[in-house]
This record gives structure tokens, C-alpha cells and sequence, in this order.
């Protein structure tokens, strides 16, 4: 307990849903003010701006599509993320793992033969595995020789980029696509079909989803999911109780880098139709679906909510760019900014604070501090 | 080719593109020394590389886009600082958050000076006499930075503050049990501040090298990463200025070899050469069971007097 004039602070244990929710509202709001700043800055009126965004993503039918075809890789990666912050392991690598994914199902697409109907469970069959091992590497090495994970998730999205970036300037480059870094175009067969007049590949949404409830059941309903939260709670405990660590943190990795595989499939058969350069495949996906998870909170149905916020983010820098003439990093902007005020505003769901009984407020020194 | 010429590019060249990995690590090494782990180097060195180039370019002065790159990467670093020790927030997270911000804020503000070369880059300099030594003297004294010579005589005196000073013992107090270095009347906090700031000014002038010196000009991206071999290489230095200095030339050279070998491997695969090495690198010190030096209480926020 603390004393700060004629106010009192207290500590809590548990901040209540409503405090969470109001927190993070708060977060996003601040982060929308600086944001309207910036628009200032840029000359161009704030509320010209936010009207225009609203409008243009919220208030049209194409607008509601495009903020669902972004929501689709950021759930799929914003899920595997919540599964492997929950046993704090640091996985800074979707988007290494999603372009594994595409490069999986674009070598299946292209090269496999498998005849029709199979051709697009195979993707996502080789799309899931692929990104699962991209994840397991930085697994294995946290576990057995304690190398940071943070670092090595990070340096196997350069890794993969590169690969990517070789794959179509050499041996998979496009013989009809004249000179330019492409793949040839997938056959129609391993198409996703869309929602009509949109870009939404629907099936890889619906696996999102179904991903985020079956991720909920992992967690909460298993033995798996048990350990897990063990593990994230306290390492040493998780020794204590026997808990094979090696195996749970292939687990989570398996499944965090596997999903985030099948967001790179979803992108590849879904929308571009072929290979090309990673920054097209993924704009950032797998990164912002770390702010998607962190809001989240370890809940992978939240993370349908969160991750639906950030596709509103993305679709919204479309019409920064082509409608407002503003850069696309605007988005970038405002993502750092949410995540700065999501973890300055923290403390405050931590501390209640309390206006004294009248006649003790102006007593005793302030600031000063009991327990 | 003769196998001299080879050396003495290699060699001149590792050094000009350590740099800026050195100064990043230098930076990086105090403020985990301190106990804080700032992932927003990439962030810092990428709002450091423009804001140098813009002062560079609309002044004329690069010494003063790199004074001006230095503060900006302060400024910085004082957001991680706030956050991670005033607020206690997570530090990775807060890092993380840094470098998302640093990347997209550069983006912003830098599109309309894409691509223009810098008018008055920073002269190199090529030493007197010393360059006229054979084979090392073109390797070591010729057409150099002097950022370059800067950073090996700041990993120097880095090294003598932490390892021979009553400051380096503070410091590294501060980092390995913040709780008996309150208890000694260190201000705690103080320190940090201080050794997080530091370590954001050091990769802010690591950003402006790049643009004002390296290559002088502004693309965006250009760190392309490198504020995270920087992290890694952190680790792999041990958190030991002196260290440093070997690690840098090591991915100097190998972003150099990236260039040099292109007529026999594809540019591509050569440029992910760096990453790779960084991971295995780790790999290599992870299983010699060398985690030498790694301050005790990093990443810990710091909670005075609370149980």
C-alpha cells in the first residue's frame, strides 16, 4: 500500500476481466491520439483521416473482405504465438515459419504431381510441416544448448527470406514469367477458392478458426496444455515436477511454427497463386501477430478478436496508402506504439486506487508508504 | 587476383563493415551489463542511420548528422528506459516494440529521401606513415573511418571503465544483484538509465555510420538486421568490450565474403551467410558450456524494497 496525496494505492493480485479489457482500450486509444498527431504532422486532417479509414474499411463491403483476408494469416500465426508465449517460449519467428510454409506448398503446387482433389490438403500437409521444423530448430537449441530464442527465431526469418529471395531469382524462377522473380502460376487445382468478389480464401480462414478453438482445448483440457502453463509459470518447476522439457517445448513449437506454416500456404494458394518475393508473401505478418498474441493475452480465442483488430490495422494502411498518399509504415508506427503504451499501461492494473476517508486525506506526510 | 590483395580487402573491409557492429555491441554490452536486455537495437540504429542522413544532407555537416544520430538513438533508448526500468515492463516485449517503431517511423519519414546519394559523406582518412606499412598498413590505415578507429579505442577504454574502474564495478553490480547494490547506497535506477541511454547513443552513431559513411546515402531497411547480430553478438563476446572488437571483424568479414564470393555462389544464399553463422556461433559457445559473463540478474526489473 501505497500514499500519494490524498489518494491510496493498492497492490492486486489478479486484475478483474473488466480491468484488462478497459486497460487495453486505453492503450489502443493513447496509441490512436500520438497516431493523430503524426496525421497532423503529415498534413493531413485526423479526423479527414480516421473518417476515411472508417469508411473505407468498416463501412464497404470490399472494406469488410480486405480486413478478413488480413485477419487470416495473423490469426493462424497470432494462435501459434499465444501456445508458445504461454510456455514462455519467445517465438520471434513467425514469419520465417509462415514463408517455410509457402515455400512448402509452392514446391508441392509446382513440382509434386500429386493429382487434383489431393493436390491442396497436401499443401497444407507439407505447409504445417515445413513451418514446424523452421520452429523446431530454435526448440532444440534453447533446450540442449541454451541458446537464446529470441535470437535464433529472429535470424531464422533472414535465413528464410534469403532462401525465398533465391528460390525465385534461380532454380524455381518462372520460365513464362519474363525476367521477372516469380514462380510460374500454381495450377487452378491448388487454387483456394474465395469468397466471391473478394479475396477471402475462406477454407484457410475456417482452419483459423477451428486452430483457435482446438488451441483453447490444448490449453485448458490436456496434459499437454497443463504442462505448458507449468513450464510458462516457472521453469524450475516444471523440473520439479518431472515435466520432460524438451518435449513440451517441441510441442509448442511444433504446433506455434506449424500454424504459422499454414498461414503461408493460405497466402500462396490463396491469394498470389505462386512464389515471390517475401515481402509481398508476408508484409510483416508473423511480427505484428506477436502484438496479436501479446494482446491476447495466452487466450487463443481472444486472439480472434485481436487478431480482427489487426487486420483492420493492415486494411487501413491500404487506404493510408492509396487513398490518404500517406506511406504504408504508418502501420508500423502505430503497431510499436500499441505495444509501448500495452506494456507502460500494465502497472496500472496492478494498483487500485482509493480516495482517503475525508478527514485523513490531508494528514501525515505524503508519499509516504506503509505495508 | 594475388592471395595479398585478397587479404588486405578483406581485412580493410571487415573492419569498415564491423564497425557499426562494434559500436552496437559496445552499446548493447552495458546496458545488459546494467541487467537490461534492449532488443530495440535494430530500431535505435535505423532511426540513428536517417537521422543522420537527413541532418547530413540538409546541412552539409556529417559529423553533425552523426552528433544528431547519437542523441536521436539516446532518445531512444530513453523510451526502453522508462518502460522497462520506471514501469518494469517487460523488457524483451518493450524492445521488440522499439525496433517495430524505429523501423516504421524511419519508413515514414524517410520516403522522400530515398535513394539520393549524400552530398558530403565523411571523409575517410588514411593515416600517415602507418599506411606505408607493407601489407598492414593498406589493410589497417588506409582509406578507413575514423568511426572505425574511435570504436576500437572506445572498446578499449569500455573495457578498462568496466573491468578496472570503481564505475565498472557499480555497473556490473548493478547487473549481477541489483538488490545488494541497493543495499550499498547504488542508485539503481540511476544506473540503468544511464547504462541504456549509453548503449542507444553507441547504436545510434552505428546508424549514422551506415548512411553518412558506409554507404552514404538512405534506403529504407538499411540495417537489414544488423541490430541483431548485434544482440547476438552480445552474447558471443561474453559481454566483454574487448571481445566485442573480434566478434565484429568476424561478421565484418563475413558481410564482406557475402559480396567477395558471388562468382562462385548465388548473392542470395551468400547474404544469408551472416544469420546462419550467428545462430551457429551461439550454437558453438551454448555447447563449449560458455555462458561466461552473462550479468545475473538480466532481464529482472528491478523492485526496490518489495517482497
Amino acid at each position: 500500500m501505497r500514499r500519494v496525496g490524498p489518494f491510496i494505492l493498492e497492490r492486486r493480485r489478479a486484475p478483474s476481466r473488466a480491468v484488462v479489457i478497459g486497460v487495453s482500450v486505453l492503450a489502443v486509444l493513447a496509441a490512436l491520439l500520438i497516431m493523430a498527431i503524426i496525421f497532423a504532422g503529415y498534413g493531413v486532417n485526423p479526423w479527414h483521416a480516421y473518417a476515411t479509414i472508417g469508411k473505407s474499411t468498416l463501412g464497404s463491403r470490399y472494406g469488410l473482405m480486405e480486413i478478413l483476408r488480413r485477419t487470416i494469416p495473423l490469426l493462424l500465426c497470432g494462435v501459434g504465438l499465444v501456445i508458445a508465449f504461454r510456455a514462455q517460449f519467445w517465438n520471434i519467428g513467425a514469419e520465417g515459419q509462415l514463408l517455410a510454409g509457402a515455400v512448402a506448398a509452392t514446391g508441392v503446387a509446382l513440382y509434386s504431381g500429386i493429382p487434383g482433389p489431393w493436390l491442396l490438403p497436401a499443401m497444407f500437409g507439407a505447409g504445417f510441416l515445413a513451418g514446424a521444423v523452421w520452429g523446431i530448430i530454435p526448440a532444440f537449441l534453447k533446450v540442449k544448448l541454451r541458446v537464446n530464442d529470441v535470437i535464433t527465431t529472429l535470424m531464422m526469418n533472414y535465413i528464410m527470406i534469403y532462401i525465398v529471395d533465391w528460390l525465385i531469382h534461380g532454380p524455381w524462377k518462372g520460365p513464362t514469367m519474363r525476367g521477372f522473380a516469380y514462380t510460374d502460376i500454381f495450377p487452378k487445382a491448388a487454387w483456394l477458392p474465395t469468397l466471391p468478389l473478394s479475396r477471402v480464401h475462406w477454407p484457410t480462414l475456417v482452419i483459423g478458426v477451428a486452430a483457435a478453438i482446438l488451441a483453447a482445448l490444448i490449453l485448458n483440457r490436456t496434459r499437454l496444455g497443463y504442462e505448458i502453463r507449468v513450464v510458462g509459470e516457472s521453469e524450475g518447476a516444471a523440473r520439479y515436477a518431472g515435466i520432460n522439457f524438451l518435449r513440451v517445448s517441441l510441442a509448442v513449437m511444433i504446433l506455434s511454427g506449424g500454424l504459422a506454416g499454414l498461414a503461408g500456404v493460405g497466402e500462396v494458394a490463396g491469394i498470389h497463386h505462386r512464389l515471390l518475393s517475401p515481402t509481398q508473401v508476408s508484409m510483416g505478418y508473423g511480427y505484428t501477430a506477436i502484438i496479436v498474441a501479446w494482446l491476447a493475452r495466452g487466450s487463443p480465442g481472444v486472439a480472434i478478436v485481436t487478431s480482427l483488430f489487426f487486420g483492420l490495422i493492415f486494411a487501413a494502411g491500404d487506404v493510408i496508402k492509396t487513398v490518404l498518399r500517406m506511406p504504408f509504415q504508418v502501420t508500423g508506427v502505430f503497431n510499436g506504439l500499441i505495444l509501448f503504451f500495452l506494456i507502460g499501461v500494465e502497472p496500472l492494473m496492478y494498483w487500485r486506487v482509493r480516495l482517503l476517508p475525508k478527514g485523513e486525506r490531508w494528514t501525515g506526510k505524503a508519499g509516504s508508504s506503509g505495508s | 587476383m594475388d592471395w595479398q590483395s585478397w587479404l588486405i580487402g578483406i581485412v580493410g573491409r571487415a573492419l569498415a563493415f564491423g564497425t557499426p557492429l562494434l559500436w552496437g555491441t559496445l552499446g548493447e554490452i552495458y546496458a545488459e551489463r546494467a541487467g537490461v536486455v534492449n532488443l530495440g537495437v535494430e530500431g535505435m540504429m535505423v532511426l540513428g542511420a536517417f537521422s543522420a542522413f537527413a541532418v547530413a544532407q540538409s546541412t552539409g555537416h556529417p559529423g553533425l548528422g552523426i552528433l544528431v544520430a547519437a542523441l536521436v538513438g539516446g532518445g531512444a533508448a530513453l523510451i526502453h528506459a522508462f518502460l522497462t526500468v520506471t514501469l518494469r515492463a517487460n523488457q524483451y516485449v518493450s524492445g521488440l516494440a522499439l525496433t517495430m517503431f524505429g523501423l516504421g517511423l524511419a519508413g515514414l519519414l524517410g520516403r522522400g529521401w530515398e535513394g539520393i546519394p549524400l552530398k558530403q559523406p565523411l571523409p575517410s582518412v588514411t593515416v600517415p606513415g602507418l599506411s606505408k606499412i607493407p601489407l598492414l598498413g593498406p589493410m589497417l590505415f588506409e582509406d578507413q573511418s575514423i568511426l572505425t578507429y574511435i570504436g576500437l579505442v572506445l572498446a578499449v577504454v569500455l573495457w578498462l571503465l568496466l573491468y578496472r574502474t570503481r564505475w565498472g564495478i557499480v555497473l556490473r553490480s548493478v547487473g549481477e544483484s541489483p538488490a545488494t547494490a541497493d543495499a550499498l547506497g547504488v542508485n539503481v535506477f540511476l544506473v540503468r538509465y544511464l547504462a541504456v541511454i549509453l548503449g542507444g547513443v553507441l547504436a545510434g552513431v552505428a546508424g549514422g555510420y551506415l548512411s553518412v559513411e558506409y554507404r552514404p546515402s538512405w534506403t529504407e531497411g538499411m540495417t537489414a538486421g544488423m541490430g541483431w547480430i548485434v544482440i547476438a553478438l552480445t552474447i558471443f563476446a561474453g559481454w566483454d568490450p574487448l571481445q566485442a572488437i573480434w566478434g565484429s571483424l568476424f561478421f565484418g568479414a563475413l558481410y564482406h565474403l557475402s559480396y567477395r564470393l558471388q562468382a562462385w555462389l548465388p548473392p542470395e544464399l551468400l547474404k544469408l551467410m551472416p544469420y546462419a553463422f550467428a545462430i551457429l556461433v551461439l550454437a558453438i559457445a551454448g555447447l563449449s558450456g560458455r555462458r561466461r559473463g552473462a550479468p545475473g540478474a538480466l532481464g529482472v526489473p528491478y523492485t526496490r524494497g518489495e517482497k
